[in-house]
């Protein structure tokens, strides 16, 4: 007995664009799109244990020495100070240009130095840096805005105005070799 | 004026969805493509501390983590502990962890990796020093302390 042959029926396709709503939203929800964020740092090498321990030949005045204890605070210079006060600190020693004796008589020399203690908290470690951070960021941005015009961010990072403001103001943010004190 | 209300006279067409389900998929592909499924087992709690200078990370996939913080479990105790890929991890494990990161890339990027330190607010400084020396030591020199943007909080 032969079949007689069925039409096959159209599968209704309506709901393809429901279904794969569905779909899409679930992974627009679990989609994470964040990318790691924070403070850059570059470490220095480690040190040759064949060769003898580099002396500094800096000038005593171009280093802002900054200290952190076991107890979160902060010692600049020899001098006990609040944080919000390290920034125009930090800014003043990289902009005095040998006027004031105790801070940096050349922005090209400047060093800050900082040193921290096993027991500092994390965080009080980053909220200084952060602030180092920020004085350079500024002192840069003045100077990039005094001399072209627009922002130290803004300049195109292969030009010669980026590498000018860089060289003008290097980032130099000495970590000591750690050690306790303070304890 | 004819032109006007011939227009005017015929019914709006109704708008041709079927091409719907294809711009629907494509967006579909593209999600699918670009989640991470694999849900890194988190060990240790890391809340970052805030900072306002941050910097993004270009590339993702030159960037290894280290987790430090105090074990999630707290029956695990509550000293900070180190974690490197899914597993509790100590100071000593970092040289080998990286070692083996930096092998798996092709050599001209090895100089390019960065390792990315993802530490609890409440850690000592002593062992973030221990790593970083560590890094030191395997002259992985690129490093970045993870934080969250934001405007930092004045006392």
């Amino acid at each position: 007995m032969a079949r007689k042959p069925r039409a096959i029926p159209e599968i209704n396709a309506g709901s393809m664009a429901d279904i794969a709503f569905l779909l899409l939203v679930f992974f627009l929800v679990t989609t994470t799109m964040d990318t790691d964020k924070g403070l850059r740092v570059k470490l220095p090498p480690y040190p040759d244990p064949n060769s003898p321990p580099p002396t500094s030949t800096q000038n005593d005045r171009n280093v802002l020495e900054v200290l952190v204890n076991f107890n979160d605070e902060l010692l600049v210079e020899k001098q006990p100070l609040n944080i919000e006060e390290l920034t125009n600190i930090t800014k003043e020693h990289l902009q005095n240009e040998g006027r004031n004796p105790k801070y940096s008589d050349k922005s090209e020399d400047a060093i800050v130095s900082l040193k921290n203690d096993r027991g500092t908290s994390y965080e009080r470690y980053l909220e200084v840096y952060n602030e180092l951070m920020r004085a350079y960021n500024e002192v840069r941005d003045e100077y990039a805005l005094k001399k072209f015009n627009r922002k130290f961010s803004d300049l195109p990072e292969k030009g010669k105005s980026y590498k000018e403001v860089k060289d003008k103001y290097p980032l130099k943010i000495s970590e000591a070799e750690p050690e306790s004190y303070g304890k | 004026m004819s032109k006007f209300r011939k227009n005017k006279k015929s019914d709006s067409p109704a708008i041709n969805t079927s091409s719907l389900p294809d711009i629907v998929f494509m967006l579909l592909f593209f999600f699918m493509v670009a989640t991470k499924m694999r849900d890194p087992k988190i060990l240790v709690k890391t809340a970052v501390p805030t900072v306002s200078e941050v910097e993004k990370v270009q590339k993702k996939s030159w960037v290894n983590y280290i987790l430090v913080g105090p074990p999630r479990d707290p029956a695990q105790g509550t000293s900070p502990r180190i974690q490197l890929d899914d597993k509790f991890a100590t100071v000593d494990d970092v040289q080998q962890y990286i070692i083996i990161k930096q092998s798996e890339k092709p050599e001209a990027i090895r100089d390019y990796l960065t390792t990315s330190i993802k530490a609890d607010r409440s850690v000592k400084m002593g062992l973030i020093q221990d790593i970083k020396q560590e890094l030191r030591k395997v002259n992985s020199l690129k490093l970045l302390y993870s934080a969250s943007g934001g405007q930092v909080k004045q006392h």
